[in-house]
């Protein structure tokens, strides 16, 4: 096995309990003592604090030093307005290949004089690459080496942040800024991947352990592996790289339009201009055969990704997949999402997974399969 | 009771063996939420997988512990598999099983032996 690099929570982890594995080339907490089930519920009644170090921190800072260079840079790599992105708001975003396909899927932040990035643990050094490739000319690309990722998610999320620093309060969903905690200096913004309210907080690595400490020790607080964070961003319908989208699937595919601005898409003052345009384009104007889905299945056994799907018991080829599911805490139930040829693509739409040589029944469903309870503005 | 090296535990109940998963196992897998258990009646032989247990974790096949008849299921565990892990060894039981060969119940492992097994 090749050697696994540490995160510098790795000491906390194992202080606190926790089962290790390894993922994306780090040695990362998959559950403490509770295990999966409870982490997950606790998360979603009180606040879950998550070690995401393994991600990518960039900072992309144009050499004339304007958020407008930087900006403009960077709408060359992914189909997003990042331009009109106000200062000190962050939002979702993708790079996107030749063939209109996803290499990975990113958070980008308008950080007044720079844009703050953070990419995805296994993509990053591809992610990192084609940045330098692509934007050096106009931009300077500063890896954050020094810097952990926290994510502290759910409903006490606020309190207990606020306990540290009282300016948290003022946050609002997708809202970023620069507090003091523990001591240290962190780049916090207010979102996450479990569907709940709460923050991630860039640390410096020398700090990281103290403030995970500190928030650990706040009640309601408990820290929660990877494999709850699998469960709590299914039930909310949010994609994992890899799984749910990647190289061969379109944002329009993946039912992702949300996330590309009127600016970026056919008839907007700033259309194209990003690899794979023209097919990204004709499928917002033609329509995809395939899309995103979710999907409940009706009985009790949770489908896994992989598991197909036909259009009825007796098809012979399946006309899609399922590419994340599984048990959802929350729900009760088994909850997953995959692609279904958009004929099949309605919700209410019952379609078939094949499960150990059986057909059975799932019911094609709108996401989220819960209710996110995000502090909007 | 004895141990199979699949992490099963057998324990005769009059002229028949009552079969389910250590909570050495219980406790790897995880919650488990989903159990799938085979028609009573079922001739099965060692190894053909006959349970299906799903973890909110992995998906995992429960292998018959030796050659038999299913005389018995339990479907409490069906309506909350959560009872596997809370008394893997009692109510948490997944069949009962008429063996065809009883003798068979020597070469499987002793409480010692698993434990050592497991270590």
């Amino acid at each position: 096995m090749t050697d696994l690099k540490r995160t510098p929570l790795f000491d906390f982890h194992l202080a606190h309990g926790a089962r290790m594995v390894p993922f994306a080339g780090y040695d990362m907490p998959v559950q403490y003592a509770p295990g999966v089930m409870k982490e997950h519920l606790h998360t979603r009644a009180h606040a879950g604090l998550f070690d995401v170090s393994h991600m990518g921190q960039v900072r992309l800072r144009a050499r004339d030093g304007t958020y407008q260079t930087a900006a403009l840079a960077m709408e060359t790599l992914v189909p997003v307005s990042v331009l009109e992105l106000k200062e000190n708001r962050q939002r979702y975003a993708m790079f996107t290949n030749d063939a209109g396909g996803i290499m990975d899927d990113l958070m980008l932040a308008n950080r007044g004089d720079h844009l703050f990035v953070v990419v995805n643990a296994a993509c990053k050094d591809q992610d990192i690459a084609h940045m330098r490739a692509k934007l050096s000319r106009a931009c300077d690309i500063e890896v954050l080496g020094n810097r952990a990722l926290l994510a502290l998610q759910g409903p006490g999320a606020e309190a207990a942040l606020t306990s540290l620093n009282p300016a948290a309060a003022d946050m609002a969903f997708m809202d970023v800024a620069d507090l003091e905690l523990t001591g240290a200096s962190c780049i916090v913004s207010r979102s996450g991947y479990s569907g709940e309210d709460g923050y991630e907080i860039s640390v410096p690595n020398d700090a990281a352990a103290a403030l995970a400490e500190a928030l650990v020790g706040i009640d309601g607080v408990a820290p929660i592996g990877l494999g709850a964070r699998d469960s709590l961003r299914l039930e909310a319908g949010l994609c994992l790289y890899g799984n749910d989208i990647d190289t061969t699937t379109s944002p329009v595919e993946a039912n992702l339009v949300w996330a590309m601005q009127k600016s970026r898409r056919p008839g907007g003052a700033r259309a194209g201009g990003y690899p794979g345009a023209s097919v990204i384009q004709g499928h917002l104007e033609d329509g995809t055969t395939r899309k995103r889905v979710g999907l409940l299945p009706e009985g009790r056994a949770p489908m896994r990704a992989h598991t197909p799907l036909f259009a009825d018991t007796d098809a012979t080829d399946p006309m899609g997949e399922i590419t994340s599911g599984g048990f959802g805490p929350t729900t009760g139930g088994p909850v997953a999402m995959g692609y279904v040829t958009s004929a099949h693509a309605l919700t209410g739409t019952t379609v078939y997974a094949e499960l150990r040589g059986k057909r059975l029944p799932v019911t094609v469903a709108d996401m989220p399969f819960i209710t996110p309870n995000y502090k909007r503005k | 009771m004895k141990f199979t090296e699949e992490h099963e535990w057998l324990l005769p109940e009059g002229d028949l063996v009552i079969v389910g998963i250590t909570a050495h196992a219980a406790n790897e897998l995880g919650d488990l939420v989903f159990v799938e258990l085979p028609e009573t009646g079922t001739d099965v032989s060692k190894d053909d997988e006959i349970v299906v247990i799903e973890s909110v974790k992995a998906a995992s096949d429960i292998l018959a512990p030796l050659d038999g008849t299913i005389v018995e299921v339990n479907e409490s565990i069906v309506g909350d598999p959560t009872i596997v892990n809370q008394d893997a060894l009692g109510e948490g039981w997944f069949i009962k099983m008429k063996l065809a060969n009883p003798s068979d119940m020597d070469d499987l492992m002793t409480e010692d032996e698993y434990k050592a097994h497991i270590a």
